[in-house]
């Protein structure tokens, strides 16, 4: 669970989180925007199914991968969010006609 | 200090390790002398089929010795779960040769009548299919492919699997497994074999040489021969875990089962397994998204390059010295697929001390030298 | 064929890194009149100590410190000296000719460097305690990010687990930002203290020496502080619930929403091994350092590495030998415009003394043997989900190294492609085989050194001899 500092600055950024409506800053990350949201875990790994969530924040671990606009195993860390976009929780493999 | 082996077997990778376990179980007491982790080893980069069609153009005999690894390889994926839990994932579905081109589609029509032309070649089922044929199996193909070859015998393995699953069978059946044991030098005296190793000698009654490439340096050491390429280099790319899309493999495209896709596979006259060749990867590739052009997006996790154990005329040699009673050879690239025979029909030949030149005869390295004599 | 996303296709310099390292060099080398690029994968400039140093929404300057803000300046120095710094760019190849190939808004090309400057920084020692994989356990250098970009701090139950200044800084950053940690769980090995004694002098020399006491008082005014914590393990279900440890031979469970672990950092070295640049292992740091000489040079000619990726040195360091390899570089391809440079010499000295105290450091935070060496259901390989029991067993087998090790178990094979397990398997297979990790050796790393889309990949150029070494009848 992460807080916004009280005086950040930025725009609000409005993406959907697996549907629901959520209002992201401007500058976060799709990770970011995730712990911000409250979600407790962004993937299931496609080899237990274990639940993961954003580890290292800086591009290395690969734990923050979701589906971003329809595209499978995008790195939430190193993707920004944008006005509209669909961030979905990435469930083990990755379809691979999506 | 001395130790008591029957038989040493120079090298622990896929084809060192199918014959060690053989030995262990026709009841030989096994010593594999093995490199250490940065050798080249065709058996961690291979591509793990389990393949019959288009292979033995030029020796008939080939193509019957390969199928008769396909026919024993359920025998071996059983026993090797029951040995250690493992399982090596063999599916024997049939498999495709893809043609990206109505001249590919030629040439591939033309290598099928030639091999099966072939006097005394083991007669087996390959169908050439047209593209809808192919679509019907393979769903999702893209408008370049414009067919394919289907032989209901291929399939492929957990490669990697199959080669942990032998290292821990043959640690039970009780085989003395030596990394870091470079073989420099072999003697024969009075009936033994003594190996100088990177860690001092080891003596065994018996030898195999499994060593790969190396082999051609150690063959001369007691009496054979193992005329080499080198230089066949082969790069192998691999996908992110994908959920099943294909029910058969394709010669340069399978997926495993767990679920990454593997796009292979080049032939480069490079002896430098270290280095990739991202202009090769890229034809590779395009090949791939041709073929299934909702690869396009899919992530490429990892690639690698790596050198094929091929003999001068692409055939394997086994062989046993004459000179030097007791020491045999085997050297082969496809070592997934005739894991199986080497396993079950050549290491309980080597055990009992002589190849059964019926099935190993046409083997020998004689045929290089009598072609040169020729 | 379509346009590619960058202006030019060869540069006399290419930077792939814009840290501090990076910068640095970079201001160096666009000054003298060489052409400079910087390729850095991050959507704005400054690595991970200056995260998001142009775009930060804390607006408080005293909650991130001075020494964040000094990156200012050097980004402002660095686009004044007429480098090229192109964000969002990932290198996923780089050979012996000095080729790159980058991955940038969704397509891939080749650049052609005379020299390149790797400057790719470090990254968080892996810290595989039992349940650090859970929803709810992150590194404090995470935590850090998420505050710099996004001006967030941790809520609910928090407890921050390690050694090393980083954990320090963080901690202090959280509290002056009006967050509350519950806990600090310090894992550094009590006799660590009189193994660094040695070394104290040029510390208490050093300017750390003030500011990281002066952080840890203003810590431990606030927050609870366990010392000498001599296990920890993260436990849950699902996600986080409660961290356990033991100190001074009592075993404690805390409740926890939020677990950051440190135990310091690391150099990143998937690139410059993927290149095949020669490393070594650093007994001191624990980890892989490349050979190189006082230039930055390494075994590849050509390639140079600069900042925490050539060793850990710090962000002072990491800027002095980013100038030092521009400098090298300016006299390799434009002896003329040496006099556009800084003196050597004196970079020499601004070096050794921002390298003052390190040793001690080193020393100091080197993390305990338990937290590096895991056992039983412990996770290694977090992509593949390889346990430490498992590892251990497969060495038994007579397993030589981590390549094999790899094919056997596939620890290494996944998308992090070895950073978050590497070290660790090559200190459990030195320990098994009672060998130097030296002599046990790292994964050998080939391109792409990140995930790249295949599409990518498949439009490379490439010619008519390529097409034949893959087709055939």
């Amino acid at each position: 669970m992460f807080k916004r500092l009280p005086d950040t600055q930025g725009a609000a950024v409005a993406v959907t989180i697996d549907g629901e409506p959520f209002n992201a800053r401007e500058g976060d990350s799709v990770a970011a925007a995730l712990l911000a949201a409250g979600r407790s875990y962004c993937r299931e790994t496609p080899v237990t199914g274990a639940k993961r969530a954003p580890y290292c924040m800086m591009g290395v671990c690969f734990d923050c991968l979701v589906t971003v606009d329809g595209i499978g195993n995008r790195q939430g860390c190193l993707t920004r969010v944008e006005d509209g976009m669909r961030i979905e929780t990435q469930h083990g493999k990755r379809e691979a006609r999506a | 200090m001395p130790q008591d082996h029957d038989i040493a077997v120079v090298g622990g990778g896929l084809l060192g390790s199918a014959i060690a376990f053989g030995l262990a179980r026709e009841g030989q007491r096994v010593v594999v002398l093995d490199e250490g982790d940065v050798a080249k080893r065709a058996s961690r980069g291979n591509f793990a089929l389990v393949w019959v069609q288009s292979k033995g153009l030029g020796m008939p005999a080939y193509t019957g010795w390969t199928i008769n690894s396909t026919q024993a390889w359920p025998q071996l994926e059983a026993e090797l779960k029951e040995r250690t839990g493992l399982d090596v994932c063999l599916e024997q579905t049939g498999g495709f040769s893809i043609c990206l081109s109505e001249r590919e589609m030629e040439q591939r029509r033309d290598v099928l009548r030639r091999i099966h032309a072939q006097e005394g070649v083991a007669k087996y089922d390959v169908a050439l299919l047209d593209r809808r044929e192919v679509e019907k199996m393979l769903p999702g193909i893209g408008p370049d492919v414009v067919g394919g070859s289907y032989c209901p015998l291929d399939g492929h393995v957990n490669a990697l699997r199959l080669f942990r699953a032998f290292h821990v069978a043959n640690q039970r059946l009780g085989i003395d497994y030596k990394p870091d044991h470079r073989v420099g030098a072999i003697d024969f005296e009075r009936g033994r074999f003594r190996l100088q190793t990177s860690q001092g000698e080891i003596e065994a009654g018996k030898i195999v040489l499994a060593a790969g490439n190396a082999n051609a340096q150690l063959a001369p050491m007691v009496g054979l021969s193992a005329p080499m390429q080198f230089n066949c280099r082969g790069q192998i790319v691999v996908t992110e875990r994908l959920q099943r899309f294909m029910r058969y493999p394709i010669g340069t495209l399978r997926q495993t089962d767990e679920g990454t896709v593997m796009i292979g596979d080049s032939y480069e006259d490079s002896t430098d397994d270290r280095g990739i060749n991202t202009a090769i990867n890229s034809v590779m590739l395009d090949r791939a998204q041709r073929t299934f052009p909702f690869l396009a997006n899919v992530n490429v996790v990892r690639s690698w390059s790596c050198l094929r154990v091929m003999t001068q005329d692409g055939f394997p040699i086994y062989d046993q010295s004459e000179s030097c009673p007791g020491a045999f050879i085997a050297c082969c690239h496809s070592g997934v697929t005739l894991a199986a025979v080497h396993a079950y029909t050549l290491a309980p030949m080597i055990a009992r001390g002589a190849l059964d030149l019926q099935q190993t005869g046409v083997f020998s390295a004689q045929r290089f030298h009598v072609q040169k004599a020729a | 064929m379509t346009a590619m996303p960058l202006p030019k296709d060869h540069y006399d310099v290419v930077i792939i890194g814009a840290g501090p390292a990076g910068l640095a060099a970079a201001a160096v080398a666009g000054k003298a009149g060489l052409s400079t690029l910087v390729l850095d994968e991050n959507a704005q400039p400054g690595g991970q100590i200056f995260r998001a140093i142009t775009s930060t929404p804390v607006q408080r300057r005293d909650i991130l410190g001075d020494d964040y803000w000094r990156g200012e300046n050097l980004v402002a120095e660095t686009r004044a000296g007429g480098a090229v710094i192109v964000q969002g760019a990932t290198v996923w190849s780089l050979d012996r000719d000095l080729q790159i190939a980058v991955s940038l808004l969704g397509q891939s090309q080749i650049v052609k460097a005379r020299r390149v400057i790797i400057a790719t920084g470090a990254l968080e020692r892996p810290f595989p305690i039992p349940g650090w994989t859970l929803p709810g356990v992150m590194t404090v250098g995470a935590g850090q990010t998420l505050l710099k970009s996004s001006g967030l701090v941790p809520d609910g139950k928090v407890v921050l687990a390690g050694t090393g200044p980083l954990l320090w800084l963080y901690a202090a950053q959280v509290l002056r930002a009006g967050g509350a940690i519950d806990a600090i769980l310090d894992t550094t090995p009590r006799g660590n203290y009189w193994r660094a004694l040695p070394y104290a002098l040029p510390f208490l020399m050093s300017p750390y020496r003030a500011k990281g006491l002066a952080l840890m008082r203003e810590v431990k005014r606030k927050v609870r502080v366990v010392s000498n914590v001599t296990s920890l393990a993260a436990l849950g279900g699902d996600k986080l619930d409660a961290v356990a440890f033991s100190a001074g031979g009592a075993e404690q469970k805390i409740a926890a929403d939020t677990l950051l672990l440190h135990q310091g950092v690391v150099p990143n070295v998937n690139l410059a091994n993927a290149a095949g640049v020669a490393h070594r292992w650093d007994e001191r740091q624990l980890c892989w350092v490349p050979v190189l000489d006082a230039d930055g040079n390494t075994s590849v000619p050509g390639i140079a590495i600069a900042g925490d990726g050539a060793g850990i040195g710090g962000a002072l360091a990491a800027a002095e030998r980013g100038r030092i390899a521009a400098v090298a570089a300016v006299e390799a391809l434009a002896p003329g415009k040496k006099s556009l440079t800084p003196d050597r010499s004196e970079l020499s000295n601004t070096l050794r003394r921002a390298e003052l105290g390190r040793a001690f450091l080193d020393v100091l935070f080197q993390p305990a043997q338990q937290f590096r060496l895991p056992e039983g259901d412990t996770i290694v390989c977090r992509c593949e989900e390889v346990s430490a029991a498992r590892i251990k067993e497969t060495i038994a087998l007579g397993t030589e190294g981590p390549n094999q090790l790899k094919a056997f178990l596939r620890c290494g094979m996944g998308p992090c492609q070895g950073r978050l397990c590497g070290l660790t398997v090559t200190e459990m297979i030195a320990q098994a085989r009672g060998m130097s990790p030296d002599a046990v050796g790292y994964y050998r790393l080939r391109p792409p050194v990140k995930p790249i889309a295949l599409k990518e990949l498949a439009s490379m150029p490439h010619s008519e001899q390529d097409e034949k070494a893959v087709v055939r009848g």
